[in-house]
């Protein structure tokens, strides 16, 4: 079992997720993340997955996603393949705001992107073991609330989306 | 208001004989009404069949599609009609056939609010359906309808369902109908590549005991011809699936007989000492490959196959053959040389002779006092047409019929393979019979099936199709028996039925009718529902607990295929 990211560039129809998604249930196969975007040409979007899986199971996810009618077209790399990143939101009491927390979001490279009376919204990109780390030392300072995206994702390969609707 | 501009429900209509649509199978509902209001004006350019049961309707038109090649249309209300589609949907979708199902949709503002018979077929049914849609503009119903027949029909055939709502029906709209010629996400041609012709012509031209295993994609691809041709230049010995059965003539030279669990001994038991294995419009259904760690294990195997998603799903292919097998097989055969295999060939005939000691002589000419399921088909087989088409339900007496039925023409063999739907056959065997009423349709069935859809004895009555019903009756739930007989220490759970008088019921439905329980009666029984002009139910009472055989059983591999 390896991680995968799936890239899907479909049309934009009503209830293309759910046919999508319904691929994994039949087998069982939980999605470890999933972002929907529209993509650099109208009316063409792109999903891109996370999944934990062996590769000949990826294949046939492949295989089966690509089958439906509004997909354009499906692929998947492996992790060294893509460049990703992820966005976290972590919101903090104002009573926590000290020394320590300040050292903490140097270190990291994170953001303060809203004060509030009562509380601030931190921000960080990166893997998500880099913002599985701050997670951790956060929980030791209230930490309020958490959010994590899903894998936003381009690969390496040279492949644009024109090149698919010819 | 233009004047041109005409009633959603009348789009729906014309663009259904704007794509050649000759019948529809249906039920009315509410929410459909206005496309029936519509169908009132156009029956002599559309027939309508009005079936008891909408899963009646939609196994009557995959029935038709099956015979026919062509697309079945399929009508139906929301809510509960809807529903009742999904089965055959489903079935549809695992065995490729082309349907197109309209369904009716409460009015769009009402969408989502529990309206009365509210469902969400798009959602229940997209699991088992090529594509579906529900169309809320009336301006969205013709592109809906164009894209729903290309679909169905084009690449690997399937189901498409079109859910309206009942405002675009009522509303105006024009009528421009263009059929659609393909779009940009949908590719359905894929070109043969030369390179794994080449290989495959290689590989085959070096083996000594090649094998080829073809299956209901040789017909979906319109292939029979080509077949033909590859098995006459090379010589090799072939086997169909339970759906590819009837795509060459059986009397072919080269027709070794029938795959899978209840397949014949010799096709299934050699599986595993080819060393090449054509596969040909297949997918490899557990059904047909057993275990598959210990299938054909010693055998490169060669996939000619147009959905690339079947390509290494089951079996890994060493050479995939992409592509639609009507063009790989005539490029294949120009690539490979002339060729017999006499000695391979022979061992086929060998244990086919062991099947005939071991099974088949006990099944055609029993020396017991009990009628056999086998006795009647071989019966059926002395007195049919070349063409006639045998239409099955699921179970014991399915896999009987199949394993004796004399195919000889394509597009004869119409039965639920991959879903394995009980209560397909009569209303598939009535949706056959309607494509062409001076058809031979055969329609064998057992007493558990006929029960779950004998309703359509009616539509049957209704449209004087002049099927010809087999009910081979043993009082059981035969297949499940056997099962709980063979593996479950004969604790016969819930499988015995007491049955209705069926002869009295057909005959309440005006159907000629007669029940045999004596052999003695059979020849003339078949012979006189044969050349009867119109529908017939034959009721033959077998032997209660006879099983089928040879078989493989759950989780064995090909190789210990069993006799008994």
């Amino acid at each position: 079992m390896k991680r995968y990211t799936i890239f899907v560039i479909t049309e934009n129809f009503i209830g293309i997720l759910n046919r999508i998604t319904i691929i994994f249930t039949r087998r069982g196969i939980n999605i470890d993340a999933l972002t929907a975007s529209e993509s650099r040409l109208e009316g063409i979007h792109r999903i891109t997955i996370e999944v934990t899986a062996t590769e000949d199971t990826v294949i046939q996810l492949v295989n089966q996603i690509e089958k439906i009618i509004d997909v354009i077209k499906a692929f998947y790399h492996e992790d060294e393949a893509v460049v990703y990143q992820e966005i976290a939101l972590y919101k903090i009491p104002v009573s926590r705001l000290d020394g320590g927390l300040e050292k903490v979001i140097r270190q990291h490279n994170a953001k303060i992107i809203a004060a509030e009376p009562d509380f601030v919204v931190l921000e960080l990109t990166g893997h998500k073991e880099q913002t599985q780390e701050l997670l951790e030392i956060l929980k030791g300072y209230g930490l309020l609330e958490f959010a994590r995206s899903g894998r936003v994702a381009v690969a390496k390969r040279m492949l644009t989306i024109d090149s698919l609707l010819k | 208001m233009k004047e041109s501009m005409i009633r959603g429900a009348d789009i729906v209509v014309q663009s259904l004989i704007a794509e050649q649509a000759e019948i529809i199978f249906g039920y009315p509902g509410g929410a459909i009404m206005p496309v029936y209001d519509a169908l009132y004006d156009y029956h002599e350019q559309i027939k309508h069949v009005l079936t008891r049961h909408e899963q009646g309707a939609i196994h009557a038109a995959q029935g038709y599609a099956r015979v026919s090649g062509k697309v079945g249309v399929c009508l139906a209300t929301s809510g509960p009609g809807a529903t009742n589609l999904i089965t055959g949907l489903a079935d549809a979708q695992i065995d490729s056939t082309p349907l197109v199902c309209i369904t009716g949709q409460v009015a769009a503002h009402l969408l989502g609010t529990d309206a009365f018979q509210e469902t969400d077929v798009v959602g229940i049914s997209m699991p088992g359906t090529k594509w579906n849609i529900q169309v809320r503009k009336v301006e969205d119903i013709a592109p809906a309808i164009a894209k729903g027949f290309y679909i169905a029909r084009s690449g690997r055939p399937g189901p498409v369902l079109i859910d309206i709502t009942k405002n675009a029906q009522v509303d105006f709209g024009e009528m421009n109908y263009a059929p659609c010629m393909g779009f940009r996400s949908y590719k359905t041609h894929i070109p043969v590549e030369k390179m794994a012709i080449q290989e495959a012509a290689e590989l085959i031209n070096k083996a000594e005991r090649p094998y080829i295993v073809f299956g209901q994609g040789v017909v979906l691809g319109k292939a029979e011809t080509e077949l033909k041709f590859f098995l006459d230049k090379t010589g090799i010995p072939a086997a169909s699936t339970l759906l590819g059965s009837g795509a060459i003539s059986q009397d072919h030279p080269n027709y070794v007989g029938k795959l899978g669990m209840h397949g014949n001994y010799a096709p299934n038991l050699l599986t595993n000492q080819c060393d090449v294995l054509i596969a040909i419009g297949m997918r490899f259904d557990d059904r047909v490959t057993g275990d598959l760690k210990r299938y054909a294990k010693q055998a490169k195997v060669i996939h000619l196959e147009l959905d690339p998603a079947e390509i290494n799903k089951n079996v890994k292919a060493d050479i995939p053959v992409l592509g639609d097998c009507k063009e790989s097989l005539s490029l294949l055969t120009a690539a490979v040389s002339e060729k017999t295999h006499p000695s391979w060939m022979a061992k086929f005939r060998e244990l086919e002779q062991m099947e005939k000691d071991a099974v088949m002589q006990h099944d055609i000419t029993p020396t017991k006092v009990g009628l056999t399921m086998g006795e009647v088909i071989n019966l059926i087989n002395q007195y049919k047409a070349d063409d006639a088409v045998l239409v099955t339900d699921v179970g014991q007496h399915q896999m009987i019929a199949w394993r004796y039925f004399n195919y000889k023409k394509t597009r004869t063999q119409v039965t639920s393979g991959g879903l394995g739907t009980m209560g397909f056959a009569l209303p598939a065997a009535l949706g056959a019979q309607l494509h062409d009423y001076s058809r031979q349709v055969i329609c064998v069935v057992g007493d558990g099936g006929i029960q779950m859809t004998i309703q359509e004895l009616g539509t049957i009555m209704q449209t004087k199709a002049p099927v010809k019903i087999v009910l081979l009756n043993n009082n059981y739930l035969g297949m499940v028996r056997q099962w709980q007989q063979m593996f479950f220490d004969k604790r016969y759970s819930f499988t015995e039925l007491d049955n209705p008088d069926f002869v009295k019921i057909a005959e309440a439905y005006s159907i000629k009718a007669q029940k045999v329980t004596d052999r003695g009666d059979l020849k003339e029984a078949i012979e006189d529902m044969l050349i009867h002009d119109g529908p017939f139910f034959l009721e033959v009472v077998v032997e209660k607990e006879d099983n089928v055989f040879p078989m493989i059983a759950t989780g064995c591999s090909v190789e210990e295929v069993r006799l008994s």
